[in-house]
């Protein structure tokens, strides 16, 4: 049994709109384990941002309520003072963000950039800093690390940007990496590229990795286990392997029959009807994605669904599941 | 760097030549000339002699004639005489000149040095009761007329509460020179200082709000955070330097709106500088004395946007043209 890194147990978090308080992530439990890739897909909007962000308080405090724990080292995150989060962000867990193009200060040259997080969690000399930060920068690949150090974030491509974002994040070899997104704004060889990077520096670094995507194809090269959020909360929790190929909840069956296929004959891709209700929308109660699946019949639904161990170390929110079948009849194998 | 600001610096030649051919054609288009103000009104006068005087003036020659005379003297430091004064407009410049410089010095010094830490304050604790009294503070004091303030700074500091001096530059009892004419010179100064200084902050702190706010929701500014960077350091390294960018862009505008500040708080203090003779001149129409002081602000304006463009350059490296 591998050593877990990170608990959340119970999470919620809320955000004040108009005074009053509405919960994007609802009672969410995981756990990341050491040098594990566990990752979180759902469509845009159903929280798993705000859960990553969550984790080390990113949230604006004065709008954002947050319930439940995080336990990381024996301590609750949610509890601790900002003060006490420095210590922690950047040199325990790092986090590699959406967009490399504003994730970067323009006005400070990018050795710098990387720099200064050991400012903070280490006691290095400047040369020694200057070191290891050259040492990071050709671990991420990056051609020329001296000629690089000094340029400013707009003097380089996306792809070396996301390079750098990387960099940044594991300066003090962290024990987990939250990685939001880390491929969404980038064009499909620089993802390949970087997802390649992010696996070897994974295995070099031992790091456990919670890997927020909407993109099933890096779940599938990257994850070890995936959790699947909608609407706040885990409807299906499985290893990567079980995931693709005995999905359960109808949510992830729907996800995982909108992935355009070679070998798919018909000419229309599937669909999922609606959106993710807005946040001062979302249903409450009963199964949230029933909506959205409007032919299953409301008896097929729990009132209250729960998150159950239908198979060993598979999780399935509500009973919909058993009954689910697509109208058009299809189902890829 | 310097390549940038060599180039820059050429670019402001055609920017002279337009102001200055513009200068003199408005000048031209003023009622009246320089003999019209004084000696005309002389009954004395006849109309012959004014005839002759303004054919040995050159005032009857083609426009461009008469321009390339003056741009040709102006070039050489002459600026002509004054009719009024009946001296070199360069030798009423001089001292003048001098103290109004000293006095935009300090309106812009003071105006800095209030306006930042309130837009700093302001911006970061955006909504606090501090911000609101800030804010509060710089649209009363943008709906204030230079004029009437300055006024009532002069009444209530100058002569209610006698701590300032009412007029004048220096004492001029003291002999230039000594430390005594030196502190008499800044004791002069202060009251228009902080007069124009006081008023003219709300550009630059709502600047300054607006864009830290803008600033600390930014994603570079989340990363910095999730560094684990203290929040001091949050603003000072990263949000404030990003912040400052337009208030360095500002600077060239202000020396423009110092130029015109100059004519009321001079002439209110009577603060002897080029914008009490500004004034004066325009009222006597003392044109060659207009059309010089016309041209300096002009110049001024021009250095102000060089300064900016400098400014701006050394601080944002996007901007930097190798």
């Amino acid at each position: 049994m591998k050593r877990s890194v990170l608990q959340i147990e119970s999470l919620r978090v809320s955000f004040r709109i108009q005074d009053e308080y509405y919960a994007a992530v609802d009672d969410v439990s995981l756990t990341v384990h050491e040098n594990e890739v566990l990752a979180i897909v759902g469509e845009s909007g159903c929280g798993k941002s705000a859960l990553a962000l969550s984790i080390i308080g990113l949230h604006p405090p004065e709008r954002t309520k947050l319930e439940g724990a995080v336990v990381f080292k024996g301590k609750n995150l949610l509890t601790q003072s900002v003060q006490a989060l420095n210590q922690i962000r950047g040199k325990d867990i790092g986090m590699i963000f959406q967009d490399p193009l504003t994730a970067l200060n323009p006005l400070m040259t990018v050795g710098k950039q990387i720099e200064e997080s050991m400012d903070y969690h280490t006691t290095l000399s400047t040369a020694e800093k200057r070191n290891r930060t050259l040492e990071l920068l050709e671990h991420v690949g990056i051609p020329n690390p001296s000629q690089t150090y000094d340029r400013y974030p707009h003097e380089l491509s996306g792809g070396m940007r996301q390079r750098i974002v990387i960099a940044i994040a594991i300066t003090c070899n962290p024990a987990l990496l939250i990685a939001d997104e880390p491929t969404t704004a980038l064009d499909v060889t620089i993802q390949a590229q970087i997802i390649r990077l992010l696996k070897n520096l994974q295995q070099q670094l031992n790091t456990g990795i919670l890997l927020i995507t909407h993109d099933l194809g890096v779940v599938a090269e990257m994850a070890d286990r995936v959790a699947v959020m909608y609407a706040g909360e885990i409807v299906e929790l499985a290893d990567v392997h079980t995931l693709f190929t005995r999905p359960l909840h109808p949510y992830t069956r729907s996800l995982l029959q909108s992935i355009p296929s070679l070998q798919t004959p018909k000419e229309t891709l599937h669909v999922i009807q609606g959106i993710v209700p807005p946040l001062t929308k979302l249903p409450r109660t009963g199964c949230r994605f029933r909506s959205r699946i409007s032919w299953i019949h409301e008896s097929k639904h729990e009132p209250h669904p729960i998150l159950r161990e239908v198979e060993p170390n598979h999780w399935v929110r509500c009973t919909c599941y058993q009954h689910f079948y697509f109208p058009d009849g299809g189902e890829k194998a | 760097m310097v390549k940038f600001i060599l180039r820059r610096i050429m670019m402001m030649i055609p920017q002279l030549f337009v102001l200055s051919v513009l200068i003199f054609l408005l000048a031209k288009a003023m009622p009246g000339d320089a003999l019209t103000g004084q000696l005309a009104n002389n009954p004395k006068m006849d109309a012959q002699t004014l005839a002759e005087m303004r054919e040995k003036l050159g005032l009857n020659d083609p426009l461009y004639v008469q321009y390339t005379r003056w741009i040709k003297n102006l070039l050489h430091g002459d600026l002509g005489l004054s009719y009024v004064h009946q001296q070199p407009v360069t030798d009423l410049l001089a001292g003048r000149m001098w103290n109004t410089i000293l006095l935009s010095l300090c309106i812009l010094v003071l105006t800095y040095a209030i306006a930042v830490p309130l837009g700093v304050i302001s911006g970061r604790w955006q909504d606090s009761w501090a911000d609101k009294l800030i804010v509060g503070y710089s649209y009363v004091s943008f709906a204030t007329p230079l004029f009437i303030f300055a006024l009532i700074m002069l009444f209530l500091f100058g002569f209610k509460l006698g701590w300032f001096p009412t007029g004048g530059s220096v004492d001029i009892q003291l002999e230039e020179g000594t430390f005594d004419y030196y502190i008499s010179k800044l004791n002069h100064l202060l009251l228009p200082s902080l007069s124009g200084a006081l008023i003219s902050t709300v550009g630059i702190i709502q600047y300054l709000r607006s864009e830290i706010i803008d600033t600390k929701v930014k994603d570079f500014v989340r990363t910095a955070r999730a560094k684990g960077v203290p929040e001091a350091k949050i603003y000072s390294r990263h949000i404030l330097r990003n912040s400052f960018l337009p208030i360095a862009a500002f600077l060239g505008y202000e020396i423009t709106g110092l130029i015109g500040g100059s004519v009321f708080l001079e002439s209110i203090f009577s603060y002897p500088g080029i914008g009490q003779l500004f004034l004066q001149s325009i009222m006597q129409r003392d044109y060659s004395v207009v059309t010089a002081l016309v041209m300096i602000s002009g110049l001024a304006t021009l250095i102000g946007t060089l300064l900016s463009d400098i400014i701006l350059s050394v601080v944002d490296p996007r901007i930097r043209i190798d």
